[in-house]
């Protein structure tokens, strides 16, 4: 029998816990959970501060994904119990979906305050490139959105179209960003945003004897260009920050980086985790209001 | 807060902006449009600590605005815009 192909496109899903703060010394805990069309976060607040969160792939269920994704974070914690939860914020594509939920809040408030927490103050323009979709964000110092623009009609230049090149060209999809500038000349963009229509146009180039690398180049660099248009459209103001697992990819941020003419900020939070995190920092606001659960 | 709704795609950008500082959720732009485009929510999705209800562009037609919005656009000698001549506050835009 054949081997079972490896799955290139399959990211590291990963649980963390701040071991510096005790649970039970906090007097709110609320919780963001942000189910997203291709990943799924959780993450656990003790009174505004992160203690843990979980990150994994969303399966073909929002509520299943959700409890999962909980369940994922709890188990990095110092046992604490579910029943300590004060709050519980739902954001992302399934919000509607997230069973133990107390309160729903668009991804777009959820980002810009998650990116606010994650990257500090000066942040004003928030890029999320999510799985099937592009937000640009504009906020002011409090983390308050002034302007967005979310563009999920197709997913083109997300994350998504980006699984899809790793899978076809047999690159792991977090080497993708080094492997893209190991190349002679930029190669032009692919001429087509569609994902498959992309997908069969390297195909071809790969039949007329391009390198992979070089696809892979002229990929990024394509997605960089159809991102670029859409932060256009609302303008970017420094500090400008990237969320969303396409932060992690160079191959896009670099070349996006250029076109822009502005550094992205840099943090050591994953930047996955943002729309949970805001969430779950909605979740404290509304519980100092004296809206949450108490026990 | 501008609020853009709608899409960009191969053919063009098709965004609906709807100023949320001027929007006061009063529903006139839900009575004049002839596609119900738009409704007003009490609780504004993306703003959680706003108080006043808001207009938003209905989550089913966001993908297809081009279309829902094709009757008040004819290529030639467009009247103005129904949408945008009801509200008062003039918090209603489109790109196209």
């Amino acid at each position: 029998m054949a081997e079972e192909k490896p799955e290139f496109w399959r990211w590291q899903e990963s649980n963390w816990v701040n071991p510096e703060i005790d649970w039970t010394k906090a007097e709110f805990i609320t919780v963001g959970i942000d189910v997203g069309s291709v990943s799924s976060q959780a993450v656990i607040m003790a009174d505004g501060e992160v203690y843990a969160y979980g990150n994994m792939r969303t399966g073909s269920d929002s509520p299943s994904s959700a409890e999962n994704v909980l369940k994922f974070a709890l188990d990095a914690t110092n046992n604490m119990p579910r029943e300590r939860i004060n709050y519980a914020i739902g954001t992302g594509y399934g919000r509607v979906n997230i069973p133990f939920s107390d309160r729903t809040v668009t991804e777009i408030a959820c980002h810009a305050r998650g990116a606010h927490y994650i990257y500090g103050n000066q942040v004003r323009t928030v890029l999320d490139v999510g799985g099937q979709d592009i937000k640009v964000i504009r906020c002011d110092d409090k983390g308050k959105v002034t302007n967005f623009l979310m563009n999920d009609k197709c997913a083109a230049g997300t994350g998504r179209g980006m699984e899809v090149f790793a899978d076809l060209l047999s690159v792991p999809i977090g080497a993708v960003g080094d492997r893209s500038f190991e190349i002679g000349a930029e190669p032009r963009p692919v001429s087509s945003m569609c994902v498959v229509y992309a997908k069969s146009e390297a195909t071809g180039l790969l039949r007329k004897g391009w390198k992979v690398n070089e696809v892979l180049a002229a990929y990024c660099s394509a997605m960089s260009e159809r991102i670029y248009f859409l932060l256009e459209r609302v303008g970017v103001e420094a500090e400008f920050a990237v969320t969303g697992g396409l932060a992690k990819n160079r191959g896009v941020i670099d070349r996006l980086k250029k076109r822009i003419g502005m550094e992205p900020m840099k943090t050591k939070w994953d930047t996955q985790i943002a729309g949970a995190v805001g969430a779950a920092l909605f979740g404290y606001a509304l519980c100092r209001k004296g809206k949450g659960r108490h026990r | 807060m501008l609020a853009h709704y709608g899409y960009s795609d191969g053919s063009g950008k098709y965004l609906i902006t709807i100023d949320t500082d001027q929007c006061n959720g009063c529903g006139e732009c839900v009575n004049a449009c002839p596609a119900e485009v738009f409704e007003v929510l009490d609780e504004d999705p993306n703003d959680p600590f706003r108080e006043e209800p808001i207009a938003v562009v209905r989550r089913d037609k966001n993908k297809k605005v081009k279309y829902e919005c094709g009757a008040c656009k004819p290529p030639t000698d467009r009247p103005p815009l129904p949408c945008v001549t009801a509200c008062e506050r003039g918090a209603i835009s489109h790109s196209w």
